[in-house]
């Protein structure tokens, strides 16, 4: 059902770093004292994307809508139930990672990093900062102590902190210097895809801002590939070339940052930028356009996932499943009615 | 500031916490008025003492915390006039008011609705406790009544089937649905004034839109004054009418919100503003930050707590004198010396 055409390639000259093609990951249900399956909650169902080599892929969407589980699957933290996830090596192999063993995947590990939402949780409390950043360097065979403080006195540096923090604990750091660490430790092992799930959202304003112009610093400097996981739009606008909306464990939209908060042609990301309450009490925002709640992955609606609560849904949006399609250069939307839509964007 | 006799007026309140390794000023000396039916927001990152200070309201300061000073005068519905800060907090006389004539809504709704008891009967607890509001010649509300009120309140909110709703666990409502059984919990009282503390923040951007628009949809039809409190400076601007920007339990710069958001005096507020990213500005450069972090609280800095991290200091007294809140232009009152110096030159 999808090609690549579909995929909204902005540079498709250059091969993509990661084809993610139909997707699924379904987690089943079971009762009973046998527990038995009696259903199956499709977190992820039939996602189908690409990452060029030095962009940053934002991936937005409300709570269980997903995109948590995406990038898991990505990252080999979770064997995907059915799809592709074709990756460019470093030495030009096309591998897909869906399928790889945990030996086959280690060589790979090095080269797709995360970044966790959680600076606290994240971090080993009784393991100085070396060695919380040194890990990765001593698993991935950089046995010589002394080498390896070099290297993390490099990291540290990289990412504005002094060299000398690497003999504190977790607990002597505050939040936005325990995700610095986070984010040297992702880095440690020279990854090309960083993954980043909610990176800045569990810190304050004052330091969200430091956080996230040092991952736009690393990306240029590094010529790093993200996948920007997070629900908060403003942050996910600032920092990716590319956003793609999932709803109920589905892309409904992916395009251009620009365009689609300048005009979005589905009516879910309209609906989700209306709703962002923007700072300035000149511009009333934060409308109700959407009633009624997120329905459950366990059990999704008929047609289209969204029909229950959108405003435009008619007969065709209840009995058919809209394809995710081309609607403009680079701009893909899954919705029966994309082209007649006048939808409005971020005021 | 409008001259009606506020509800709610707060000056020099201080919280601390004695702990073994040293005492932790929470709150240092936090002043604000709420007027009846005003929405009043209170801004600022963690560790400002905006949550605390809604509970030094409530006397609800949990040890190893304490009330250290300043005044909380609450006026009653008959006019009369109650220093919260000087009751016993386990007394009569809070506890008639708690949750009565002052309600709370919680930040976290899972974790304050109890998991074995119906939100119904949770509800029906707290209605036939405070029965004087709903019966005010003294009598008893009885269990049918209270449910029925109940029922009508879910449908207050905006939740479908009242009826059933009301015989369900906490844990078999979803997250929106659940925070509106909170909101009618703390309206079943009839409040005259609402602690809203982050009501949103654990709720997706869809249902935190709902759930912004019953409150203020709730405020214009009882006229229930609300201190709502956040981090998030979109919900403020959309909501409140009055602001209170607070760092390290003091308060920094406060005013009507358009003067906030468009005529910040307090370099905090400024830089606050500034270093948010927007869904309108240039994307993918480098936003203005504040630079340093949030000080450890045994770390105090003296003088203004901000001017360790300030880009616009008035002079080295800034790390030597507090500034006390001082009004600078009507209506609007900053801790700033730079402004003190302009207002006093003027």
């Amino acid at each position: 059902m999808t090609t690549g055409a579909a995929m909204g390639e902005a540079r498709a000259a250059s091969p993509a770093l990661l084809r993610v093609r139909n997707l699924r990951k379904f987690f089943p249900i079971s009762k009973g004292i046998f527990r038995r399956t009696v259903g199956h909650v499709r977190a992820v169902d039939d996602v189908s994307f690409d990452i060029q080599e030095g962009e940053a892929l934002g991936l937005v969407g409300e709570s269980g809508c997903g995109k948590t589980t995406t990038s898991r699957c990505i990252l080999r933290a979770m064997t995907p139930t059915a799809g592709e996830m074709l990756y460019r090596t470093r030495d030009g192999r096309d591998v897909d990672l869906a399928p790889l063993s945990r030996r086959d995947l280690r060589p790979l590990r090095a080269e797709i990093q995360m970044i966790f939402q959680d600076p606290f949780g994240s971090l080993n409390p009784r393991m100085t900062l070396f060695d919380n950043v040194g890990e990765p360097l001593l698993v991935n065979g950089m046995r010589n102590r002394s080498e390896r403080m070099d290297r993390v006195a490099e990291l540290l540096r990289l990412v504005g902190l002094r060299a000398e923090f690497m003999h504190r604990f977790p607990h002597a750091v505050s939040g936005g210097q325990r995700q610095r660490i986070g984010i040297a430790r992702a880095l440690s092992t020279n990854p090309r895809l960083v993954v980043a799930d909610e990176p800045v959202s569990a810190l304050d304003v004052s330091v969200q801002a430091q956080v996230l112009n040092l991952l736009l610093e690393l990306q240029q400097r590094l010529g790093l590939t993200f996948l920007f996981v997070a629900h908060d739009l403003s942050v996910v606008r600032h920092i990716s070339d590319r956003v793609a909306v999932m709803y109920v464990g589905q892309i409904v939209e992916l395009a251009p940052t620009s365009s689609l908060f300048a005009r979005p042609r589905h009516p879910y990301t309209s609906a989700l930028l209306k709703a962002v309450p923007v700072a300035d009490p000149r511009v009333p925002t934060g409308d109700v356009l959407l009633k009624g709640e997120v329905p459950s992955p366990a059990n999704p609606p008929s047609g289209c996932y969204f029909h229950p609560r959108c405003p435009f849904a008619d007969e065709r949006c209840r009995r058919e499943t809209p394809p995710l399609r081309d609607i403009a250069p680079g701009h893909v939307v899954r919705c029966h009615h994309a082209e007649r839509l006048e939808l409005a964007g971020a005021a | 500031m409008t001259p009606a006799a506020p509800i709610l007026s707060v000056r020099d309140l201080r919280v601390v916490f004695d702990l073994d390794e040293g005492q932790v000023r929470a709150v240092d000396g936090v002043s604000f008025d709420v007027q009846p039916g005003q929405i009043v927001g209170i801004v600022g990152e963690s560790g400002c003492g905006k949550s605390v200070t809604m509970k030094a309201l409530l006397q609800l300061v949990d040890e190893p915390g304490r009330l250290a000073g300043g005044s909380i005068a609450y006026r009653r519905a008959n006019g009369t006039i109650l220093d919260i800060a000087s009751l016993d907090p386990r007394g009569r006389e809070i506890r008639q008011i708690r949750g009565a004539e002052i309600a709370l809504i919680p930040q976290e709704p899972m974790a304050s609705f109890s998991p074995v008891h119906t939100v119904g009967d949770q509800i029906v607890e707290a209605l036939q406790l405070h029965a004087r509001q709903w019966r005010p010649d003294g009598g008893r509300l009885s269990r049918a009544d209270a449910r029925s009120i109940v029922v009508d309140l879910f449908r207050d909110v905006g939740i479908s089937m009242p009826e059933q709703r009301v015989d369900a666990y906490s844990w078999q409502l979803s997250g929106g649905l659940r925070q509106r059984a909170m909101i009618a919990m703390a309206l079943s009282c009839k409040p005259r004034l609402l602690i809203a503390d982050e009501p949103t923040t654990a709720i997706d951007v869809t249902t935190q839109a709902q759930v912004l628009a019953l409150l203020r949809e709730l405020q214009r039809k009882y006229g229930t004054a609300i201190i709502f409190i956040t981090h998030d400076l979109g919900v403020i601007a959309q909501m409140a009418s009055e602001v209170v920007v607070m760092y390290l339990g003091r308060v920094m710069e406060q005013g009507p919100v358009d003067s906030i958001f468009h005529a910040a005096r307090h370099p905090y507020t400024r830089a606050l503003l500034r270093s948010m990213p927007s869904l309108r500005g240039t994307t993918r450069v480098a936003l203005p930050t504040i630079a340093g972090s949030l000080p450890h609280p045994f770390n105090r800095p003296a003088g203004c707590p901000f001017n360790p991290r300030c880009e616009e200091r008035a002079g080295p007294r800034c790390a030597t004198h507090v500034p006390e809140l001082r009004e600078v232009v009507a209506g609007q009152a900053a801790s700033c010396f730079l402004h003190h110096d302009a207002a006093e030159a003027s």
